[in-house]
C-alpha cells in the first residue's frame, strides 16, 4: 500500500476562498432580508416597483405644480392636443394636428398642455393625476381590506375549527355566489354612484379570496409541533394567532393583497366608465377614460392617455405581485 | 358523490334566496308606494293596495315574489320602454350577448390552448416568455381597453371592420368585440394549462410513454394535454366574472343592444325593475357556473369531495 500524504493545496474551495467560508454567517441572514434579495434579483418586479413609485410621485406632486385645477374649464382652449415644453422641438407633442398648430387656432401659442385638454378645455394633465389619486385610493383600501378583514375571518375560522368554521364557511360561500357586480350596482341604485359605493362594495367581498387562502394556511399550521407545544404552556388563543400563527401567514397575506389592488383598481374604472363611478367635475382614470371615449375617434388624445397610465398602473401591480410572490417562495416559481 | 353534490346544489339555493331576499327587501325598503298620487283617499288606497296584494304579510309577498321572479316575469318597465314587460326586453338581448360571449369563450380557450401548449414545450425559451408577457397583459389590461384601442386601429385607421356591431348578425362586426373580449380567457387559460402541463409532461407516465416509442404529437396531446386540461376548469367562474363585466363595456363600446348595455342604461335612468332583473339573471347564470364547476371537478377529482369542511 502507497503511503499517499495530503498536501495543503491540495484542495481548494470551489466558490470562495477558505476564510470568506469561515467568516460567512448565515445565522442572521433573516427570511425578509432573502425576502428582498430575491426581489431585487427580478428585474421585472423592480422595473414594476419603480414604475408604481413614479406613479405615485406623479400623483401627488404634478397637481400641486401643475399650477391648474382639476375643474377649471377655459372653454377657448377646448380639445387641445398634447404639448411638451422641449419635447415639442422635436417634432412630436407639439401641439399640432394633422398639420394645423392648434394652439396657434385657439391663440394660446405660450401655453403648454402636457396631456392637452378636453371638450371643456380642463387640462387633463392636472385631471390625469388627480384621477390616478382615486385609483391609489382604492389600491390602499383594497390592499387594508384584505389585510384587516380576510385575514381576520380566514385566521379565526381556519384555528377555531368546528361549527364557527362550519357557520363562517357557509356564510362566505353564499356571499361568493352573488357577483361583485350586481352588489355595486344595487349600491349604486340605493346610494347613488360615486366613490362611497365602490368603497362599501369592497368591504363586502374585497377580502373573500384572502380569507380562503388565509384560512387554508392556518389549517395547515394550527397542526404544527410548535403550536401545540406553545399551546401546552399555555399561551391564550390570541396569543397563539398573533405570535405563532400570523408571522407564517404573512408572506401568503402581503402577495394577497397586492394581487387584489390591480382588481379593485379595475372595478373602479370599469364602473366609472360605464357611468356609475365617480361624477362630473370630479375625476379618475375611468372618468376620463369615459369622457375620452366619446370623442376618441377625432381627439385620440383624450382616452389614450389616461387609458395607458392605467394600464401602466395595473401592469406593474400585477408583475410587482408576481415578483413578490417568488420572493417569498421560490418553489411556487413553477405555478 | 351525491351528497356532494347535494350540498353544493343547496348552497347554490341558498345563494339565489339570499339575492332574492336583498332584492325584495330594497323594494320594501325604498321610500315612497306605487300610489303616490294625492287625489287617492286613504280608502281608495287601501282597495288598490288589496287589488295588488301589497296589504298581505311580508313572508306572503316574498314568496309571491319569488314565485314570480322564478316563473321569469319580472314586472314591467317603469322608464326606458313603459310597461314592457321585462321578459320581453330582455329575451332578445341576452341572445346576442350570450353568442358573442360563447365566441370569445371558444376563440379565447382555442388560442390559449395553444399558448399553453407552446410555452410548456418551448419552457423557458423566448416563445415562453412571450406567452407570459401576453397572459400578463391579458390579466391585468382590462378589456375595454383592447376593445378601444382595437375600434381605433383596426376598426377607424385601418377600417377592416366596422366599427359598431350590425344587428342584423353579420359575422364581421362581431369579431372586434370577440377579440376584446376573449383577451382575459386567453391569459387565464394559457397561464393555467402552462403551469399544468409543465406539471404533466414532467411526470413518471409521460416518461414511460416516451420509452415506449410513442411518437411526439400523440404523446403530446393524447397523454399530456388531456390530462393538463382537466384542472382548468376551474378558470371558468373567474372567467364568467370577467366575461359578464366585459360584456358591459364592450356592449357599449361597440353599440352591442345586449345584455349589458340593457343594465348600464337602466342604471343610467333608474329603471328599477329592468336592473333588478338584469342583477337577477347575471347572478343565477354566476352560479349555476359555479355549481357546475364545483361538481364536475368533485367528479374529477375525489379529493374535493372528501375534504372536510368543503375545503377547495
Amino acid at each position: 500500500m502507497m503511503d499517499v500524504a495530503f498536501r495543503k493545496d491540495d484542495f481548494e474551495f470551489a466558490a470562495r476562498a477558505k476564510d470568506e467560508y469561515d467568516s460567512l454567517d448565515v445565522s442572521h441572514e433573516s427570511f425578509w432580508k432573502d425576502v428582498a434579495v430575491r426581489f431585487m434579483k427580478n428585474k421585472g418586479a423592480v422595473l414594476g416597483a419603480c414604475i408604481i413609485a413614479f406613479i405615485v410621485a406623479l400623483a401627488v406632486f404634478a397637481p400641486m405644480f401643475s399650477g391648474r385645477t382639476y375643474k377649471t374649464v377655459v372653454i377657448e382652449h377646448a380639445s387641445l392636443p398634447p404639448r411638451v415644453p422641449l419635447v415639442e422641438k422635436l417634432g412630436f407633442m407639439n401641439g399640432t394636428v394633422e398639420g394645423v398648430d392648434r394652439y396657434a387656432e385657439a391663440e394660446a401659442k405660450g401655453v403648454h398642455y402636457p396631456f392637452g385638454t378636453d371638450t371643456l378645455g380642463r387640462d387633463l394633465w392636472t385631471r390625469c393625476w388627480v384621477g390616478t389619486r382615486i385609483s391609489l385610493y382604492i389600491a390602499l383600501l383594497a390592499m387594508l381590506i384584505d389585510i384587516v378583514i380576510g385575514m381576520s375571518f380566514g385566521m379565526v375560522s381556519g384555528f377555531l375549527g368546528g361549527k364557527v368554521d362550519l357557520a363562517m364557511q357557509r356564510f362566505l360561500e353564499i356571499l361568493n355566489g352573488i357577483p361583485n357586480l350586481v352588489i355595486v350596482t344595487l349600491l349604486v341604485l340605493v346610494l347613488r354612484p360615486g366613490i362611497m359605493s365602490i368603497t362599501i362594495a369592497l368591504f363586502i367581498k374585497g377580502w373573500i379570496g384572502m380569507s380562503q387562502v388565509v384560512r387554508a394556511q392556518v389549517l395547515k399550521l394550527k397542526e404544527q409541533e410548535y403550536v401545540l407545544a406553545s399551546r401546552t404552556l399555555g399561551t391564550s388563543t390570541v396569543n397563539l394567532l398573533r405570535r405563532e400563527v400570523l408571522p407564517n401567514v404573512l408572506g401568503q397575506v402581503i402577495i394577497m393583497s397586492m394581487f387584489s389592488i390591480p382588481n379593485a383598481i379595475f372595478t373602479e374604472s370599469f364602473l366609472a366608465f360605464i357611468g356609475l363611478g365617480l361624477q362630473a367635475p370630479m375625476a379618475s382614470l375611468g372618468v376620463l377614460i369615459n369622457d375620452g371615449f366619446k370623442s376618441f375617434l377625432v381627439y385620440p388624445h383624450m382616452v389614450a392617455i389616461p387609458t395607458a397610465v392605467l394600464a401602466a398602473l395595473m401592469l406593474s401591480f400585477n408583475i410587482m405581485a408576481d415578483g413578490l410572490r417568488d420572493a417569498f417562495d421560490p418553489k411556487m416559481k413553477e405555478m | 358523490m351525491w351528497r356532494y353534490a347535494l350540498k353544493r346544489v343547496m348552497i347554490a339555493f341558498f345563494t339565489v334566496t339570499t339575492i332574492l331576499l336583498v332584492l325584495f327587501l330594497l323594494l320594501e325598503l325604498m321610500p315612497g308606494t306605487p300610489f303616490n298620487d294625492e287625489k287617492l283617499t286613504t280608502q281608495q288606497k287601501a282597495v288598490i293596495m288589496e287589488t295588488y296584494g301589497l296589504n298581505k304579510p311580508v313572508l306572503f309577498r316574498f314568496t309571491n315574489y319569488v314565485r314570480l321572479m322564478a316563473k321569469g316575469d319580472f314586472g314591467i318597465s317603469y322608464t326606458m320602454e313603459k310597461n314592457r314587460p321585462i321578459a320581453d326586453m330582455v329575451g332578445p338581448r341576452l341572445g346576442v350577448s350570450l353568442a358573442i360571449g360563447f365566441q370569445a369563450v371558444l376563440l379565447g380557450t382555442l388560442i390559449g390552448i395553444i399558448l399553453g401548449v407552446i410555452a410548456s414545450l418551448k419552457h423557458n425559451s423566448w416563445m415562453d416568455s412571450l406567452a407570459s408577457v401576453i397572459a400578463v397583459c391579458g390579466v391585468s389590461i382590462p378589456s375595454y381597453v383592447f376593445a378601444l384601442a382595437l375600434a381605433f386601429l383596426l376598426g377607424y385607421k385601418a377600417r377592416l371592420f366596422p366599427i359598431l356591431y350590425d344587428p342584423s348578425g353579420s359575422v364581421m362586426s362581431s369579431i372586434m368585440p370577440t377579440i376584446s373580449l376573449s383577451m382575459f380567457t386567453i391569459a387565464t387559460v394559457s397561464r393555467f394549462l402552462r403551469s399544468e402541463m409543465l406539471d404533466v409532461l414532467g411526470s413518471d407516465y409521460i416518461l414511460l410513454a416516451k420509452a415506449k416509442g410513442v411518437d411526439e404529437g400523440r404523446l403530446i396531446l393524447r397523454h399530456g394535454l388531456r390530462n393538463a386540461l382537466i384542472p382548468v376548469i376551474t378558470v371558468l367562474g373567474p372567467l364568467v366574472v370577467s366575461l359578464m363585466t366585459g360584456s358591459l363595456v364592450v356592449e357599449k363600446i361597440f353599440a352591442i343592444p345586449g345584455l349589458g348595455s340593457l343594465f348600464v342604461t337602466a342604471i343610467q335612468v333608474n329603471d328599477y325593475n329592468v336592473v333588478v332583473a338584469v342583477a337577477f339573471i347575471y347572478s343565477v347564470m354566476f352560479i349555476a357556473v359555479m355549481l357546475v364547476v364545483d361538481i364536475l371537478y368533485g367528479i374529477i377529482d375525489p379529493r374535493i369531495r372528501l375534504a372536510k369542511g368543503g375545503e377547495r
